[in-house]
């Protein structure tokens, strides 16, 4: 492995980050950057530590080695709490849905605009001026967002009452909410349709054209290979190879990790 | 369109919802859905108001009083437990804590009840937030048992600190409220503190529905839906949990004021574990999250011993059964879960205001 060059731009920076459950490393001194603009897939078979490390960004998981750094300002995510994490700009979405399912559809974008919002207590109760400024330009906002994902017309839908693909969907539009400087997908395709998937594609494009920086983890080879500018493999928490996409699909070492070695066990 | 709106029908409750107001913010919000809301609340505050006059029978209204306080605190426990999702078993302890505040600051300081009043609230609201701190770190049923803890604690503090409380004998001597210096004193009648029950019902009702439709409101929801998506949100669960229990509290140390200028008198045996376990039971009667909700489970649960009287010694049996029976057909609450019914009133809204979405 090539030694990893750090550049200044960098929005993310991940360095020697471990994490273990007990005597599991899931995530083993991983070290990887992602630049400002930039769609970046963080790829690996199933149980390589991608979704561990996602958690470790976003402050679910606290990593026991390594740092991470955010923005220009070099902030430490991992001494934030999740909710700071957010207000820091960055966002996320979860393998398996987790939308709140008895709220209505713009609610949940409405709740993911939470760290933008100021009003507490005094402000619901007396509903000064600027609350009421703030709480219309939130529901325009959210109308918004529902409407570039095509879900305005379920606005007021409880949220569990969508279809899987408008509720992977929402649960775009609902981290998109919080205006993230990054954004987190994690298998955002996963039991989509190829239609949806192509799709998925284009509204990735489109929100990176925005300004939103996206890291995204994905199984599908199909959906990484032709969106991303950058991709890292891991292997059982470690990284094993990164780069362009092009190079990685040659990559002996990525083959290996999803195909195997082709060798049949032959000590019968 | 027809489509639509069967998949929507399917977890609906059948009967149309129309007594609850939700205001809805956005540009949807349906006016004709809201006057005809608006009409029904009226009518339903000038009936409660008309009561007293109507029926001259104290009895009666001594009822309704009682039924007013526990509307209080089922009112102030559904923001605990039914919007931010957070099952608290202890509630009777802030109630005590703001019966015995009052009871304190008058009979020592000489303290009016309409101030009383309020130092009641706060200082149940802080005693609430104290209550939520080692609830903080824990989750479901652990959150239970802490609450459970910290309500008995209180109690049998009460119940021994002889030389403050009274110890079991508790506080006596506690004045009933009054207005201007010589005035009107509401002594042991029950009309005036119907008046007072019903207006700070009112209030409550206001302030809750106003929190239910901010930004904390929507916190609380999404905490109690999902903790950990809620927090990615960039919800502080800390300071969601804080409010959820200082804002129960505020409205239990009311209602505690309010109990013990009503009693003149309060004793530790007022505030049992069964008092937690009967508002708690009328916020699930009602439906867990909705106001409206909470509000009739009170008013059901608080006279349907009364009613009962008749049957004599079978009376608690068979308000045991009727709550088996009811948990039985609809086991999220008469007025069912909030969600299912706002579902089913925005399709109403829609349909009534012809907004094209």
């Amino acid at each position: 492995m090539k030694p990893n060059t750090l550049s200044q731009s960098s929005l993310l920076r991940v360095e020697n980050v471990t994490k273990r459950f007990g005597g599991v490393t899931a995530v083993g001194n991983v070290t990887f950057s992602v630049e400002l603009g930039q769609i970046v897939g963080l790829i690996g078979p199933n149980g390589a530590g991608k979704t561990t490390l996602f958690n470790c960004v976003t402050g679910l998981g606290l990593p026991e080695e390594g740092n991470i750094y955010f923005g220009d300002s070099e902030t430490l995510l991992n001494r934030l709490d999740p909710d700071q994490i957010v207000a820091a700009g960055v966002a996320r979405t979860f393998q398996t849905i987790r939308l709140f399912k008895h709220m209505s559809v713009l609610e949940n974008v409405m709740v993911g605009a939470h760290s933008k919002t100021r009003s507490g207590i005094l402000g619901a109760l007396l509903r000064p001026r600027w609350v009421l400024v703030e709480e219309k330009k939130l529901v325009s906002r959210a109308h918004q967002l529902l409407h570039f994902f095509g879900l305005d017309h379920k606005s007021y839908e409880i949220a569990r009452n969508l279809s899987y693909g408008h509720q992977r969907k929402l649960e775009i539009a609902r981290a998109l909410a919080s205006q993230p400087k990054l954004l987190l997908l994690d298998e955002p395709a996963a039991g989509m349709n190829p239609k949806e998937k192509e799709e998925l594609l284009d509204l990735i494009r489109t929100i990176r054209k925005s300004g939103v920086t996206i890291l995204l983890i994905e199984h599908d080879m199909k959906v990484i290979m032709p969106i991303s500018d950058h991709v890292v493999v891991l292997d059982y928490g470690k990284k094993i190879a990164e780069g362009k996409p092009k190079d990685i699909q040659r990559n002996p070492e990525v083959i290996e990790a999803y195909l195997g070695t082709g060798t049949y066990p032959s000590h019968a | 369109m027809r489509k639509n709106r069967e998949d929507t029908r399917r977890g609906a409750p059948l009967w149309a919802p129309d007594l609850i107001r939700r205001r809805r913010p956005g540009r949807h919000r349906g006016p004709p859905l809201q006057l005809k809301n608006g009409i029904y609340c009226g009518f339903i505050i000038l009936a409660a108001f008309l009561i007293p006059l109507v029926d001259r029978n104290a009895y009666h209204i001594d009822v309704l009083v009682t039924a007013g306080i526990f509307m209080m605190l089922a009112l102030g426990l559904n923001v605990i437990v039914g919007s931010a999702g957070i099952l608290n078993l202890g509630y009777a302890a802030l109630f005590a804590i703001g019966s015995y505040t009052y009871a304190l600051a008058n009979i020592h300081l000489h303290i009016p009840f309409w101030v009383g009043l309020w130092i009641s609230a706060f200082s149940a609201a802080f005693f609430g937030m104290i209550l939520a701190f080692p609830a903080l770190r824990l989750s479901g049923d652990y959150i239970a048992m802490v609450t459970l803890g910290t309500g008995e604690i209180v109690r049998i503090v009460l119940n021994n600190l002889d030389p403050i409380t009274g110890g079991p004998n508790g506080l006596l001597g506690i004045d009933h409220p009054a207005f201007g210096i010589a005035g009107y004193n509401f002594g042991v009648r029950s009309e005036p503190y119907y008046y007072l029950v019903l207006g700070l019902v009112i209030l409550i009702v206001v302030v809750l529905k106003r929190i239910e439709s901010s930004r904390l409101g929507r916190a609380w929801l999404a905490l109690r839906e999902d903790e950990l998506a809620a927090s990615c949100m960039g919800i502080n669960p800390v300071w969601a949990k804080l409010s959820a229990f200082g804002i129960g509290g505020f409205i239990a140390g009311i209602a505690g004021a309010v109990f013990a200028s009503k009693q003149g008198t309060v004793s530790p045996d007022s505030f049992d574990f069964v008092v937690s376990v009967m508002v708690l039971a009328m916020v699930v009667l009602g439906g867990l999250g909705n106001i409206a909700g909470a509000m009739l489970g009170a008013l059901v649960l608080s006279l349907l011993p009364e009613l009962l009287r008749g049957f004599d010694l079978y009376r608690m049996l068979l308000f045991g059964f009727a709550m088996i029976v009811m948990m039985l057909f609809r086991p999220q609450g008469i007025l069912g879960e909030i969600h299912y019914q706002e579902e089913f009133e925005n399709k109403l809204l829609k349909r009534e205001s012809g907004a094209k979405l």
